[in-house]
């Protein structure tokens, strides 16, 4: 049995112990347990701040659930935070480091633009299929430059691949300031606006659109993918153990090529769902951080897809709910970013609880280190 | 002060923030833990530097303040990743977000007070020598730290036993651990000093560059610097050299717009991004490079039994 | 049971009827911010008229704000948000805020909104903007009549017309004291970016500039003017706290007449949609102090700002030559309203492309 000696006490050791195989009990208990601590503390920081803290965090996480209006928001911003998300939740299962997913989100934006602005005629489904795609491929193509950078010269990914988020911004910022610049918008950095079949159907009075179909399908798929294919198991074997893989004939390279096409894919598709849906054109920015977000996002899931879901979702509501308590009670839009810096440590903690047990022993000081029991 | 004293001092100025954070974590690396929180410590110095120095009037206490600021943070990242054993990647990404909420509310009382500005060194005579003056004598002293630090941690890692255990244990944990060292204290240490550095590399934002706080001021510095330790090769004389250049790549960006050259400027603010990939691949294809210094248990929590 | 139940139920509708017939006395006004009130620059100004509503109507209307608001998605939320808790009338301060703000307002008709510095306008969406223009050509006759190497250094955020228009008119200001005044441009890419509006301001000085002024938020260019003895002009607010020996005067967004005339209309119900493009007449553009400066050239500066107030001088008063050398307005002219609203070009002097 692995044990795992941690020296807080002379006499007494904290032991995290190494279960036998992850705690099925503390694979669903650790993300309630990391909501339950995330919102003790934040309660204490609200008191500290001389704010309630009880209808501070009413405000914060219950009140966009009450009414339908909050929550077809919420289920909004949502979306591209789950799109995103599910796409990275497997690459990091893989041990690749997509960090660039916003850089991705924004070349899709750029290339499924295209189709409105330089073909603006092209009236027709076909019209939005085509963007649809050129999204997807757009951010697929520059998720590679990482990829190729890692498997054929051994840079590491997690810098380029952030290096080229601005590289990304830059770029869309040109676009809409030069070339793609509105003719008739007093030269303001804004394309014309997307009409007819260039836009996302949506539905209600609210803002649901198409692509919060997208998201869930896109989880579901690759939860099946996931779950029940050889692909699913190359990517869990590879993540967990690189060497075993190998073994098994799975190629590392291609597994690269493979997250980062997936993850960019859906993280350009994101990016064209939002211009061609809730925003309706190209600008300056068109991305809140989602690309960083969904990082949170796919570890909150435990870096499964449909845990993704439900992550976006906390996610979303964390947005809106900070929203409310500014509106409420005046403070400030930081309390958000805080939470979920708080929400994605406390997740990180607590799940060392599904693969460790905490236990506490007696000890002599100074005993050998050697464990190799048994 | 002639045009090219100026320019090089610009460049210092935007260099040295990059250098000290980076210092630190090339020290963090080298014990085999990849932290990318350094974007969360060094808005935290920031943030703490200004508020210490803006209450009790001392630059000086302020830039303490900032270390410790620094130090605390890692410490949070150090319990998580070195005792509880949880990702280093998704770890360091928490602390930069924590890093930028809390600092963000912190300073909430301090947005648009006049700050304390560190004051420049000043040596009667040698200050005021013609063209090298300023550039030697005259800078501010966190200048001056930051080039101690990266003598200093270059010194120790390649001459000094402590320096060995440190490469030891980013090099092999288990076999450092066999041979009685304690690998998790060893990287405890290392990444408080990293911690340390990135406070400072804030304190210099807040209290030499632009001497007053402001929301996310940090700007994406933690992430160059964390580009230049691999960029570097995990050698302090050639992290060194890359902060230079790129401040170099960064302010000349500047200087060919001032200049009115007919190119746009989101290609010249592009450029600092492009010349870091481009250093990447050049040291990354150089296997004899990049490969000698490389700590090979990087980003691996310690498990001594495996 | 049932009947103590509907009694609880009837509590509870009263109770949260009279809640909202108190909020029905004070009109609830709304705004928007795209950065922190405390960037002591564009959303400072704003929430300085908000905060002047307060104080002044305070008995009949009461405010509330949402600080960082990303444009997009995030600012038709935020809006509709406003719109849902019953504001009456929502200032929304930024360009990029301008079709979320006439998405929400087609679903609110008899919701009142005010958009910054946008074009588009409906029954229920007024815009207002500055004529900030006015000052920079102030600033421009300063800097000229300051400046001893006869050349300053312009930090721009991105060439949007309004940025353009402002490097124009201080340049033109600056050409009426000495012709051959040169001027250098740097873009920082950037609203707010502290760091690298401190660099472009110590490599403009570098260059030669000994004047700076930027178009951009925060202190920090007047901060490095102020370490390197040349002077500087603020932008959006007086900030002379953090440059007083460097800074001349500062172009001050005042937005708290404006926003305090609106809410009272609304308060009266004579608010109907308009086009506001105010200026030193209405005091939407106002100068600071003149200081750090000899007697003549504030005597100057006041004339100009005088002059400027009663209508007697536009800064955009023909001949002006474009950058090529081609006229843009002849001598008897003013360069029109729709041409400086969209300006995509520099006058003549201007030593940079866009």
């Amino acid at each position: 049995m692995n044990k795992l000696r941690k020296h807080l006490e002379l006499n007494v050791q904290l032991i995290l112990e190494k279960r036998p195989q992850s705690s099925g009990l503390m694979n669903l208990f650790s993300p309630l347990l990391a909501i339950v601590l995330t919102v003790v503390v934040g309660g204490l920081i609200f008191a500290a701040m001389g704010k309630p803290p009880l209808t501070a965090l009413y405000l914060y996480f219950i009140d966009p659930l009450t009414s339908w209006w909050s929550v077809e928001e919420v289920l909004v911003k949502a979306g591209p935070l789950v799109l995103i998300g599910v796409g990275l939740a497997v690459c990091f299962k893989a041990n690749v480091w997509n960090i660039g997913a916003e850089g991705q989100l924004t070349v899709g934006a750029l290339m499924g633009a295209i189709i409105p602005i330089l073909w603006g005629e092209w009236q027709s489904p076909l019209a939005l299929l085509a963007m649809l795609c050129l999204g997807a491929l757009g951010g697929a193509l520059f998720a590679l430059i990482p990829a190729w950078l890692k498997t054929h010269f051994g840079v590491n990914e997690i810098l380029t691949s952030l290096m080229l988020v601005y590289i990304a911004q830059l770029l869309l910022d040109w676009f809409v300031r030069g070339p793609w610049k509105d003719p008739n918008g007093y030269n303001f950095p804004k394309s014309v606006s997307f009409e007819g079949w260039h836009l996302l159907p949506m539905w209600g009075d609210g803002r649901m659109h198409f692509g919060l179909i997208v998201s869930l399908v896109a989880a579901l798929v690759l939860f099946w993918i996931m779950r029940h294919t050889l692909k699913g198991f190359e990517i869990n074997v590879v993540g967990s153990a690189p060497r075993a893989g190998t073994f098994a004939g799975f190629s590392q390279t291609k597994m690269v090529w493979f997250c980062f096409a997936l993850s960019g894919g859906l993280a350009g598709l994101a990016g064209l769902i939002e211009v061609a849906g809730p925003i309706g054109q190209l600008q300056p920015q068109i991305s809140p951080n989602y690309g960083f977000t969904a990082i949170i996002v796919a570890f909150l899931g435990r870096l499964n897809p449909l845990g993704v879901i439900f992550a976006g979702i906390l996610l979303a509501i964390s947005y809106i709910g900070g929203e409310g308590i500014q509106i409420e009670l005046g403070i400030s839009s930081k309390i958000t970013q805080m939470f979920q810096g708080m929400l994605l440590f406390f997740i990180l903690m607590c799940d060392t609880l599904i693969l460790y047990q905490l236990k506490w022993i007696s000890t002599k000081p100074n005993q050998p280190t050697s464990g190799h029991a048994s | 002060m002639s045009p090219y004293e100026a320019i090089l001092l610009t460049i210092i100025t935007a260099s040295t923030p990059l250098l000290l954070a980076a210092i630190g974590e090339l020290v963090v690396e080298r014990s085999g833990v990849l932290n990318l929180g350094i974007e969360g410590m060094m808005v935290m110095g920031a943030v703490c530097g200004f508020a210490a120095a803006h209450v009790t009037g001392s630059a000086w206490l302020g830039v303490i303040a900032a270390t410790f600021a620094g130090i605390a943070t890692s410490l949070l990242f150090g319990l998580l990743t070195q005792t509880l054993m949880t990702n280093q990647v998704a770890t360091g990404l928490a602390i930069t977000l924590l890093g930028l909420g809390l600092s963000g509310l912190i300073g909430s009382g301090f947005v648009g007070l006049p700050g304390v500005k560190l004051a420049n060194v000043s040596i009667p005579w040698l200050s005021d020598l013609p063209y090298v003056g300023r550039l030697i004598f005259g800078q501010d002293p966190l200048v001056y730290v930051s080039i101690a630090l990266t003598a200093g941690v270059a010194y120790t890692l390649n001459h000094t036993r402590m320096g060995l255990i440190i490469r030891a244990v980013g090099q092999n944990h288990a076999s450092a651990h066999n041979l009685g060292y304690r690998v998790v204290a060893v990287r405890y240490a290392c990444i408080a000093f990293g911690g340390a550095t990135s406070g400072l590399a804030g304190a210099y934002l807040s209290l030499v560059y632009t001497p007053q706080w402001i929301e996310n001021m940090t700007a994406g510095r933690g992430w160059i610097a964390l580009a230049l330790v691999v960029f570097s090769t995990w050698i302090p004389g050639r992290l060194a050299a890359g902060a230079y250049l790129f401040g170099g790549v960064w302010i000349l960006g500047l200087y060919a717009q001032g200049m009115g050259v007919g190119i746009p400027s989101q290609l010249l603010s592009s450029l600092p991004y492009v010349a870091t990939i481009l250093a990447l691949v050049i040291i990354s294809t150089n296997r004899r490079l990049s490969l000698i210094n490389t700590p090979a248990s990087l980003g691996q929590g310690f498990v001594p039994d495996r | 049971m049932k009947k103590l139940l509907t009694t609880a139920a009837s509590i509870a509708l009263v109770s949260a009827l009279s809640i909202s017939a108190v909020a029905a006395d004070k009109l609830k006004v709304g705004f928007i911010y795209i950065g922190p009130p405390g960037d002591f620059g564009w959303t400072y100004q704003h929430d300085q008229g908000r905060q002047a509503i307060d104080a002044r109507l305070g008995d009949h209307a009461e405010t509330v704000f949402v600080e960082n608001v990303p444009e997009g998605p995030d600012a038709e939320r935020t809006i509709t948000r406003l719109a849902r808790q019953g504001a009456g009338l929502i200032f929304t301060t930024s360009f990029g805020y301008m079709d979320p703000t006439l998405n929400v307002a087609a679903k609110f008709p008899d919701v009142k909104f005010e958009h910054a510095t946008g074009y588009k306008r409906t029954d229920n969406v007024s815009t207002y903007g500055a004529r900030f223009y006015e000052g920079r050509y102030v600033i421009g006759q300063i800097a000229a009549k300051m400046s001893k190497s006869g050349v300053a250094g312009y930090i721009g955020s991105f060439p949007i017309p309004e940025v353009v228009r402002g490097i124009n008119a201080f340049l033109l200001g600056a050409q009426t004291v000495n012709p051959d005044f040169k001027l250098k441009v740097v873009w920082a890419n950037s609203w707010f970016d502290p760091g690298r509006e401190a660099d472009a301001a110590k490599v403009l000085i570098s260059q030669g500039a000994d004047i700076i002024t930027q178009h951009t938020d925060s202190t920090a260019a007047v901060q490095v003017a102020e370490a390197q003895g040349v002077y500087a002009f603020g932008q959006a607010s007086d900030m002379a706290a953090f440059a007083p020996n460097a800074l001349l005067t500062s172009i001050i967004d005042n937005w708290a007449d404006y926003y305090v005339d609106r809410t009272q209309a609304v308060l009266d119900g004579s608010w109907v949609s308009t086009d506001t493009f105010g200026g030193m007449d209405t005091n939407m553009v106002q100068m600071g102090p003149f200081v750090n400066m000899p007697a003549d050239v504030k005597a100057m500066a006041e004339t100009t700002t005088a002059a400027i107030t009663a209508g007697e001088l536009h800064p955009f008063a023909g001949p002006v030559y474009k950058q090529d050398g081609s006229l843009a307005a002849a001598e008897g002219e003013v360069v029109d309203l729709g041409t400086l609203l969209g300006m995509d070009w520099y006058v003549k002097g201007v030593d940079d492309q866009l």
